[in-house]
Parts: C-alpha cells; sequence; structure tokens
C-alpha cells in the first residue's frame, strides 16, 4: 500500500439553500477543492460521492456540474458515515496504486426536514416502543447509559454544547455561530432527556471535498501535502442489548485501536479531534471511546478544560463550570475537540460530514483556520458514527 | 360469481414479538433460543448474527417482569403522539431486553430509578377499517 496524501480540501458554509439542488452545492465544493490543489478535472481519474438522500447517481449528477470528464463514480451511503466512508474509498483506491488522483465529495440537501420528522413511520408508532428509535432518544439513552455507570450529571453533556458553541464563533462556515452560556442550554426546550434543543445538531444542506494523491506526486500540486496516517472503518460487533439499543461505543473503540496501532501513535499525540457530537451526550462517549480521557472521566474531563481550545475554561464561562470541576483531576491528554463548533453548531448535512470533518483537521494543520485555530495542530483525527451502526476514523498529520 | 364474504374480525398483536393469549392477562413475549450458542433474541429468528449460524431456533417465552436499564424522556414526538412519554429498555428476567414505554408514572426523571422492578400489561390500542383491533405492550412499575 502507497502512502496517500490529501492536496486539496473546501467546505461550504452548511445551512440552507432552497434555491439550490445537491449538486449544485456538491460542484461548488468540489471546484473549490480542485482549486486548493491547483489542479482541474482533467487530473482527477475517479470520483468517490457520499450522498444519503438523492436517489441514485448522485456522483455523476455532481459531474453534470464539474465536468463530465467520463471517470469511474462510486456512489456511496453509509449512514452518518457516509461521506468519510466515500473519503476511505478514495484512498484506498489510490493507496492500492490503481488511481493517482482521486476526489471525495459528501453532499447533502435535508432541507428543514429534521431528524425527528425524516423518518416517521406511523406502523411502529404504538409497538410499545415510541419514538425508542429515532435518533433524539437512542442518544438520550445513549447518555443514560454513561450516567448510570458513572453518575454524569446532564450539566456534564450539556457543556459539550457550551464549548462547541464558544468554538463556533471562530468558524464562518458553521451553520450557527451562536454561544450558549450553561443555563441557557441547561433551560433550552427538552427534546429527549437529557439533550435539549441546544444539545441536538441542526439539520441542513451542505457539501465539502477532498482531492487525495498518492504522496510521491503530491508535491507535484502543493508544498503542504497532508498525509493520511490511518483511515479506518468498523460495524458494530454482536452485543446484548443490539435490539433495542445501537452501541455506539464497541465499534468506535474497535476503530480507535486500529487507527492509533495504523498511524503509530496514542491518543496523547493528537492535537484535536472532530469527532461525531451529533447530540451533546455523544460527545462524553467519544472522550473515553477514543481514549482522550480513562473510563467513566468524560464529565471531568470536560470540565477541566483541557478539550476546549486553549486546553482551558474561556474566563466567562468559569464561574458556571466551577461547581464541576475536580481540581484533583490530571487530564491524560490536551486534545481539542470540534474546534469547528461540532456538529452541534456547524450543522449535520449526513452525507457532507464526513468529509468536512476532514477538511477542517486540514485546515488547522495548514494554519489557516483563523480565530478557531489550534495552535501548533501538528496531527488531527475526524470521527464519524453513522446508525446503525459505521465508524470512520481518519488520522491526518502534516 | 360469489360475493366475497368478509372474514370475522381479529384481534392481533401489533409486533411479531408479542403473543396473545385467551385474555388479555395471557398475553407474553415470545423470543427464540439460538441452539448453538444459546443465545436469546426478542421474536422470532432465523439466522444468528452472534455465531453466525441458522441455529436451530427454540421458541421460547419470555418473562413479563424485568428492570428499568435505561430510559429517555421524549418531548418532542412526531405529531400524532402526545409527549411527554418515557421511552425505556428494559431487561427481561431471565434475559432478553425490549424497547418499550413506561407508563402510570409521571414522566420525570426523579420518578425513574436505573434498575427498578418493572412488568409488563398489554391492552388495545387501535382498530383498523376491517374491524381487526390490535394489542401492544407497555411497562409499569411493579
Amino acid at each position: 500500500m502507497r502512502e496517500v496524501a490529501i492536496v486539496g480540501v473546501s467546505m461550504i458554509k452548511f445551512g440552507r439553500y432552497a434555491d439550490r439542488d445537491f449538486s449544485q452545492l456538491a460542484a461548488q465544493a468540489g471546484l473549490e477543492a480542485l482549486k486548493d490543489a491547483g489542479m482541474n478535472m482533467k487530473s482527477v481519474e475517479a470520483l468517490y460521492s457520499g450522498n444519503l438522500y438523492a436517489t441514485s447517481g448522485s456522483g455523476q449528477r455532481i459531474l453534470q456540474q464539474m465536468g463530465q470528464t467520463g471517470i469511474p463514480v462510486v456512489n456511496v451511503a453509509n449512514a452518518c458515515a457516509t461521506g468519510s466512508t466515500a473519503f476511505r474509498e478514495a484512498y484506498f483506491a489510490i493507496a492500492s496504486g490503481a488511481y493517482d488522483v482521486a476526489m471525495a465529495v459528501g453532499s447533502e440537501q435535508m432541507g428543514k426536514q429534521g431528524l425527528l420528522g425524516s423518518r416517521g413511520d406511523p406502523a411502529t408508532s404504538l409497538e410499545g416502543r415510541v419514538g425508542s428509535y429515532m435518533m433524539p432518544a437512542v442518544f438520550g439513552m445513549a447518555g443514560m447509559e454513561h450516567a448510570r455507570a458513572h453518575g454524569t450529571q446532564m450539566e456534564h453533556f450539556a457543556m459539550a454544547s457550551v464549548k462547541n458553541h464558544f468554538h463556533s464563533t471562530g468558524n464562518p462556515l458553521a451553520q450557527y455561530q451562536k454561544e450558549s452560556p450553561l443555563d441557557e442550554v441547561m433551560n433550552a426546550r427538552m427534546i429527549a432527556y437529557p439533550n435539549t434543543l441546544l444539545m441536538c445538531c441542526p439539520t441542513g444542506d451542505g457539501a465539502a471535498a477532498a482531492i487525495l494523491c498518492s504522496m510521491d506526486k503530491a508535491r507535484q500540486f502543493t508544498t503542504q501535502p497532508i498525509k493520511i496516517a490511518a483511515s479506518v472503518l468498523t460495524s458494530d460487533p454482536w452485543s446484548v442489548r443490539d435490539e433495542t439499543l445501537a452501541d455506539i461505543n464497541t465499534l468506535t473503540r474497535n476503530a480507535a485501536k486500529i487507527a492509533y496501532e495504523q498511524a503509530g501513535i496514542g491518543p496523547e499525540d493528537l492535537d484535536q479531534v472532530e469527532l461525531h457530537d451529533c447530540f451533546a451526550t455523544a460527545e462524553l462517549l467519544h472522550y473515553e471511546n477514543l481514549g482522550l480521557c480513562d473510563e467513566g472521566m468524560a464529565g471531568k474531563h470536560i470540565a477541566s478544560g483541557a478539550t476546549w481550545i486553549g486546553n482551558k475554561i474561556p474566563t466567562k464561562y468559569e464561574e458556571d463550570i466551577a461547581p464541576f470541576v475536580d481540581k484533583t483531576y490530571k487530564p491524560k491528554t490536551k486534545t481539542v475537540v470540534n474546534a469547528s463548533g461540532g456538529l452541534l453548531s456547524k450543522g449535520h448535512p449526513l452525507g457532507a460530514t464526513g468529509v468536512a470533518n476532514i477538511a477542517e483537521i486540514v485546515f488547522h494543520l495548514r494554519g489557516q483556520a483563523g480565530a478557531r485555530q489550534v495552535e501548533g495542530s501538528k496531527i488531527g483525527m475526524a470521527h464519524v458514527i453513522g446508525l446503525c451502526s459505521a465508524c470512520t476514523l481518519n488520522i491526518i498529520q502534516k | 360469481m360469489a360475493e366475497a364474504t368478509a372474514a370475522a374480525p381479529e384481534v392481533r398483536p401489533l409486533v411479531p414479538h408479542l403473543t396473545l393469549g385467551e385474555t388479555r392477562d395471557k398475553d407474553y413475549l415470545n423470543g427464540s433460543v439460538c441452539k448453538n450458542c444459546g443465545t436469546r433474541y426478542v421474536g422470532p429468528r432465523l439466522f444468528c448474527g452472534k455465531c453466525s449460524s441458522d441455529g436451530p431456533f427454540e421458541k421460547v417465552q419470555l418473562a413479563s417482569t424485568g428492570e428499568l436499564y435505561v430510559f429517555t424522556i421524549i418531548h418532542q414526538a412526531t405529531p400524532y403522539v402526545q409527549a411527554p412519554y418515557i421511552a425505556a429498555i428494559i431487561d427481561l428476567d431471565g434475559g432478553g431486553s425490549v424497547n418499550t414505554n413506561i407508563v402510570g408514572i409521571e414522566p420525570k426523571p426523579e420518578n425513574l430509578k436505573f434498575g427498578m422492578k418493572v412488568k409488563m400489561f398489554t391492552e388495545k390500542v387501535s382498530e383498523d377499517r376491517e374491524g381487526n383491533s390490535y394489542v401492544a405492550y407497555r411497562f409499569t412499575p411493579a
């Protein structure tokens, strides 16, 4: 297998694009990524298109906008991990030697159809498990599983929203860039306990793209090739409550073990992670799943400030968070989490998310992340979970 | 041509893992045990995801009692469902877990304790245009 580099990325601002369709959003992202890489469509040998809601042929429709060069197109659907799975397919196509240059593009147009409304099925509404399979319920219960095991409080989960909304104020590409203090998060309208409205990611439209290239050719296009040190995909192994609750933990832990081995690093080496905070509860679970803190310590870890940009709680939030700080707790990592504002702020157009996470890390590694820049970032990880269930992890480094 | 005769209305379980008895107190949850590896599933099953075999499967009656594993309280529901309500996972005594609703208590976090004992009951919840009625299960504190 050959080394593979990322030589171009882009992400369009996530939000509502009622006047455009997904292929136009994707083409914009794709053309911007080509420009970023200093190349045009003639250099791209294959396209991997991640899109969940479009009918078949999403990638071909994107090429109709972006340039119909006749290259092979693979359309990928893998729940919320759709975009990152497309990225991984592009990675393998180059690592294997089949192609030198490939594009991964993720796109989605969800409109105002929320997670609650998207897959309603009246036939199951009365069966005694009403609402149990909707995403807010799944992630509410996943958080309660952590509360049951470790005594985690609602405030601990809510801090993920405080942090990520704070980070989003430095990200002009985020769908929302609005801060929310702890009491505002706690007192927002309850959706599925313990997640309030401000602890749920917004839905919307968006696209992101990445140009991948064999490392030996990468310097033709850029002086700053970014290396893909690990690209991992797992599914959920059998577990005793499989039929009742999607297990978002085990497959992330399995993926992390493989990814750290592939990259030859440990969690303490990560400067930053973009992880799948579709709901605030999920962020804390993944601190432990990815080894950023020890078992059961996620609540203390976020309150310590370790995962915030600058590795400290901003002065204006110190008083709110003080009651949850354990001064004896020593964070084992200083990995900044969701500098972009996370899905909680950035939005979660399903197919776009996995490519956008990778683009975000690339911006930081290049020092192009502006006000949200993680200073001196050299190595980062992008994590995505799709139910049920897929987990992708990509470790990328300078 | 003979006229089609309308079938007599039936009482039907809303989900395949609920078996109806002569009366509602005889209803029970059914399960399947993989004879190859012993894994217990809720409802009918043809293949085993744990041991990757076709069983065979033995049909079993699951317990109507169990413990609360985890819960959430849904405040934002689909339009035809009244909220708030409790969505929960129950670990049945003797094995098997089900998604269900806990009713008979106010849907507030302080009313729910991890591990609390619960028991199942069934009731008619709907009727279709042919007059068939449908029975569903829920749980209450034991």
